[in-house]
Order: C-alpha cells, then sequence, then structure tokens
C-alpha cells in the first residue's frame, strides 16, 4: 500500500507551490511519485531517493581522494575552522529553512562572521533599490484575483518559475479576473524572444542592458511628452502602445528578474522600475515585485534583517552589524582575498559565482553543507550531506511576496542523517565551549 | 572556412539547466544542459560552423569550451546565451561596481570553431580551473 500526503510545499523556486501531492511508501521511507509539480520540482523530490547519494560527511585528502569520516568529526573540524578564522564568511542560506538560518546567525555572532545569501547574485541590487526609494508591492493572491495588466521585465518564468504563470500571474481565473487569460494583457521585456515573450500582447526586445533608458522612456510616454524615434532598440509608437496599455488596466503589476538586476546600471535599473510604479499609480493601482530565484532566499533576507538589521551582506567581524554591498559583499570579499574560511550552505557559489570569487574558496579552509554533490563540494575540504529541506524535514519558507508558509516533511532522509538545523545546532555547541561562551 | 565572431554574452536560467542542477551537478545532463552557448542563425552563418559544433568562447575574463546550439528563444543576432553554471561563470565580468553583484549579463566575447576540444563536466571544469587536486 501507497500513502499520498497533499498539500505538499515544493521547496524549489520563490513561487513555492503549495498544492503538490506526493506518493510515499506505507512505512514513509521511500518517495515513489510527484504530481501537480513542474518538471524541476519533480526532480528535487526524486532526486532525494538516489542510489548514488552521498550520506556522510566527507574530507578532501591531500592525494585529491575523499575519505568519509562522522558527522562528530565534521562539526568539530567546522567549529574549528569557524573558532580559529579572522574573518569567515557563512555563505548560502537560501535552500534551508528559516529555524536554521536562525542558528547560523547565532553561529555567525559568535565568530564574528560576515553573513551574505544567494540575493548578493541575484536580487541584491533589487534590495538596494529597495531601499533607496521604497516597494509598492502585494501578494501573489492579489495578482491572481485582481492584476490585468502583468509586465515581465527582464524575467523569463517559462523556464525559472514554470507555475507562476498558470497559478497566480497570467492564466488562473480570479475574482476579478473571471475570465483567466482573456482578462490580461502581458508585455514581455527582454532582449531574447523568450518562451514568455512567445505569450505576449506586447513584446519589447530591446538592446540588452537598456533597461534603464526603456523605463525611462516610458516615464516619459506617461505624461505624453516627446521621445526620440527609437528608444533602446524599440520605437517610440511601440513604446507608447506598451505605455497605453499599462495605464489603461484597472491593476497591474511589473515582475522583475536577473535581466535588470544583473545588466550594467543595476540597482539603479530597479529604481527606475519602481519609479515607473509609482508614476502608474498616478493613473491607476500598479505594484512591482522581484521574481524571487531560491524558495527562500526571501526568508534569508527576512531573518538576516530580523535579527541584525539588513537583508544581505552583513559584515559581524567588529562585534556589530555592518552593511556596505561592494565591500561587505560576498563576491568582493572572495575576489578581494579577504576571507580565511568559508562556510557554505543551501546554494552553490562554485557554480554561481564568477570563477575568481571561486577560486579563492578552494584556497582556504570551507565546509559545504548540501544534500548534493556540486561544484561548491567539489573545491571545498569538507563537505557535509545533510536532509533535503522540504522533503526530508520541514521548516519555514516565505514566498516571493513575503507570505510565510511552512514546508512539510514527506519522506524520512536515511538513517542517520543529519538536518541543517541539528548540523549547525551542533556546530554552534561546540562552537560556544572553544569560544568560552556561555 | 571558419572565423571568429563577436557576440555580446548574457547568462541566465533556463528549464533543462533547473532539471540537471536538481538531478545532479555531477553528471554529463547538467554539461548537457549549461554547457552550451546558445547562437542566432545569422550568427552560425557568420561563424562558418555546423550547429551542435564546439567552440571556443573567449573574453577579457576567461576562455572556455562549450557547445555552440541554435537557440531556440530568438531571433537573436549578435546575442550570445549561456545557461547560468560553471561554464558562464568561467568568462563572465566578475566586477561588481560596488553593488556586490557581478555583471552576469553584458560581456564582449569572441567565439571561434574548437571542433577537437573537449567539454568538461561541471565539478570537473571548476576543481580543474581553481587548481584542486583530484583522484
Amino acid at each position: 500500500m501507497t500513502k499520498t500526503i497533499t498539500d505538499v510545499i515544493c521547496p524549489f523556486c520563490g513561487t513555492l507551490c503549495d498544492d503538490l501531492e506526493v506518493v510515499v511508501s506505507d512505512d514513509g521511507k521511500k518517495l515513489l511519485e510527484v504530481y501537480n509539480s513542474c518538471v524541476i520540482g519533480t526532480e528535487k523530490f526524486l532526486h532525494s531517493q538516489a542510489k548514488d547519494r552521498v550520506t556522510r560527511p566527507r574530507m578532501h585528502q591531500e592525494d585529491g581522494s575523499w575519505k568519509e569520516i562522522s558527522y562528530d568529526d565534521a562539526v568539530e573540524y567546522t567549529a574549528q575552522m569557524l573558532a580559529k578564522a579572522k574573518k569567515p564568511m557563512m555563505f548560502g542560506w537560501s535552500s534551508t529553512n528559516c529555524e536554521a538560518q536562525s542558528v547560523g546567525n547565532e553561529i555567525a555572532e559568535i565568530s564574528k562572521a560576515c553573513c551574505d545569501n544567494t540575493a548578493a547574485t541575484c536580487h541584491g541590487t533589487s534590495l538596494i533599490a529597495v531601499q533607496d526609494i521604497g516597494l509598492p508591492s502585494c501578494t501573489l493572491g492579489e495578482v491572481k484575483n485582481r492584476a490585468d495588466r502583468i509586465i515581465f521585465w527582464g524575467c523569463n518564468p517559462a523556464h525559472a518559475h514554470p507555475r507562476h504563470m498558470s497559478r497566480y500571474s497570467i492564466f488562473p481565473r480570479g475574482f476579478f479576473t473571471g475570465k483567466g487569460q482573456m482578462s490580461r494583457k502581458l508585455i514581455v521585456v527582454d532582449p531574447r524572444v523568450t518562451d514568455t515573450a512567445k505569450m505576449a500582447d506586447v513584446h519589447l526586445q530591446l538592446e540588452q542592458g537598456k533597461d534603464y533608458e526603456l523605463l525611462d522612456a516610458l516615464r516619459v510616454a506617461f505624461k505624453g511628452e516627446w521621445l526620440p524615434d527609437v528608444v533602446a532598440g524599440i520605437p517610440s509608437e511601440k513604446i507608447r502602445e506598451a505605455a497605453d496599455m499599462m495605464k489603461s488596466g484597472r491593476f497591474g503589476i511589473i515582475f522583475f528578474g536577473m535581466g535588470v538586476t544583473q545588466s550594467l546600471g543595476k540597482n539603479h535599473n530597479i529604481d527606475e522600475a519602481i519609479a515607473v510604479t509609482k508614476d502608474l499609480n498616478e493613473y491607476t493601482k500598479f505594484s512591482i515585485m522581484p521574481m524571487r530565484g531560491h524558495y527562500n532566499v526571501t526568508g534569508s533576507g527576512e531573518v538576516f534583517a530580523w535579527q541584525f538589521g539588513f537583508p544581505y551582506s552583513v559584515d559581524l567581524t567588529r562585534g556589530f552589524a555592518r552593511y556596505n554591498p561592494g565591500d561587505t559583499s560576498v563576491v568582493d570579499l572572495l575576489t578581494r582575498g579577504e576571507l580565511d574560511a568559508m562556510f557554505t550552505i543551501g546554494s552553490d557559489p562554485g557554480a554561481h559565482f564568477p570563477i575568481s570569487a571561486v577560486k579563492h574558496i578552494a584556497s582556504i579552509p570551507s565546509v559545504c553543507v548540501d544534500p548534493h554533490l556540486t561544484p561548491t563540494s567539489g573545491v571545498s575540504k569538507l563537505h557535509v550531506p545533510v536532509a533535503f529541506n522540504g522533503v526530508e524535514c520541514g521548516g519555514n519558507c516565505y514566498r516571493m511576496d513575503n507570505v510565510p508558509i511552512d514546508c512539510r516533511k514527506v519522506v524520512e532522509p536515511p538513517e542517520g542523517m543529519l538536518t541543517d538545523e541539528q548540523f549547525l545546532i551542533k556546530v554552534r555547541d561546540r562552537l560556544k565551549q572553544l569560544k568560552g561562551v556561555a | 572556412m571558419a572565423n571568429k565572431i563577436s557576440l555580446n554574452l548574457i547568462s541566465g536560467r533556463t528549464i533543462q539547466q533547473g532539471v540537471a542542477i536538481e538531478g545532479g551537478k555531477e553528471k554529463p545532463l547538467y554539461r548537457t544542459a549549461a554547457g552550451i552557448i546558445e547562437m542566432d542563425h545569422e550568427d552560425f552563418k557568420k561563424l562558418g560552423a555546423w550547429k551542435s559544433t564546439n567552440v571556443r568562447v573567449t573574453s577579457e575574463f576567461g576562455s572556455i569550451i562549450v557547445k555552440a546550439v541554435e537557440t531556440s528563444q530568438g531571433p537573436h543576432p549578435g546575442l550570445g546565451f549561456i545557461p547560468m553554471g560553471p561554464w558562464a561563470n568561467a568568462i563572465i565580468n566578475p566586477n561588481t561596481y560596488s553593488t556586490g553583484m557581478p555583471t552576469f549579463k553584458g560581456v564582449p566575447v569572441t567565439v571561434e570553431v574548437a571542433m577537437n576540444e573537449p567539454i568538461l563536466l561541471g565539478i570537473e571544469l571548476v576543481q580543474k580551473l581553481c587548481g584542486v587536486k583530484t583522484e
């Protein structure tokens, strides 16, 4: 006999779908089927059952081989590394739960570490812009029920957030959007004809990196003022068409992604996108929301902000929290070679940081806590596999619209494996002994 | 006659890359999904190369071998797309310009045919570039 667990949360992207159904064996030890999730979410659940999964910590040896060690030895190495380091980095946090993040922050305070999360290479520049200018936002429920103008700017949810459009933004029939897709107009801004752009009523295929110019041109078009014939590769008539479409809606939303945060201009692009939203509120109701990537990167920002006052790139080396992206941010600290220990959890900087930063991780004492084998685990001195959060243990997570949702445990982890939180608690307790903290 | 062409490089998510990272970054599927450069049909003509040819992509910051494939999300002449991952990150611009954010999008690169050079697996590539000893 099998059991079907309903209302399961998907721990992949910031959409945090909460309608999955998972079939497990009667004893709850094997995960057999996943329903309702996208292809990426399904893969995540099923990969937890992989037969070649690493289930015990491994230490990288001088000869290049890996030696299996106990969790206690892994705790000892990690605590010693953090106790000895003058400027350790505790990075990641976006693929684990808020409870583990909070224990991690205690460790960071004791070891006077720098702390950062994956926003550093994702929506960090959005956070800078929010601090500059504010963020008129809403929840995804409001989008589903009210929004009739959807703008995807520099994001491709058909690939990166596969169920976003069917659950919230394009297709669902909401309270005031009873005709689903027919109730909504879709504008996509992207230099490629993405699979999202192919569905758009208006696709503005701008020249890559000219987002600021185009956003500025839209603000001019709202006011009906003069525009050059072409801005950012887009004819002015098309810009005015898009501007009129935005103004004529009852409730609009701009979803923005890496196309704006990672292109030159960075936080200033977001400043301008938020200013566009502000301008549109002169004519109708408009909101703006970042398309957060990891399923709990938003939660990591929340926990950092509650505990340290800043959402990412926090430096505790002086015993109090400082925040100065560009100075205290992980990529800059690594490329400048300032760190003397690297603790990574719930993310993969080895695959997603510029190689010049990864080289520094490989040259210093390093621990990678991750259920998968990754480029980060491949260059770290110690790899600690843990239970899959959201599959083999529950915990609190935040959706991209800052709504907290509790992830659910659906299957038992392999025998003897620790969760992120259990491992961090052991490290914290040992670190307290080493540092003589009560 | 094969040539060298200049492109503007961006990186980003694809659904195939998403499936591959959850399925195991040590596996060849990750290389198939992210060890590629998506190019426009016109750019293939300029390069003088067949589709699915191994190419060397070089920027000011590094050089990498990937497979050139025709984009399914085009046309976008003059633009190259490498899915996010170690292959893209070997050549993107690491400068953050005091924002904390590297410049993952908008990197001038050149592309030339490198038919007989191998494309490394994801973990293998990062270990090699970092000089990490392996078995």
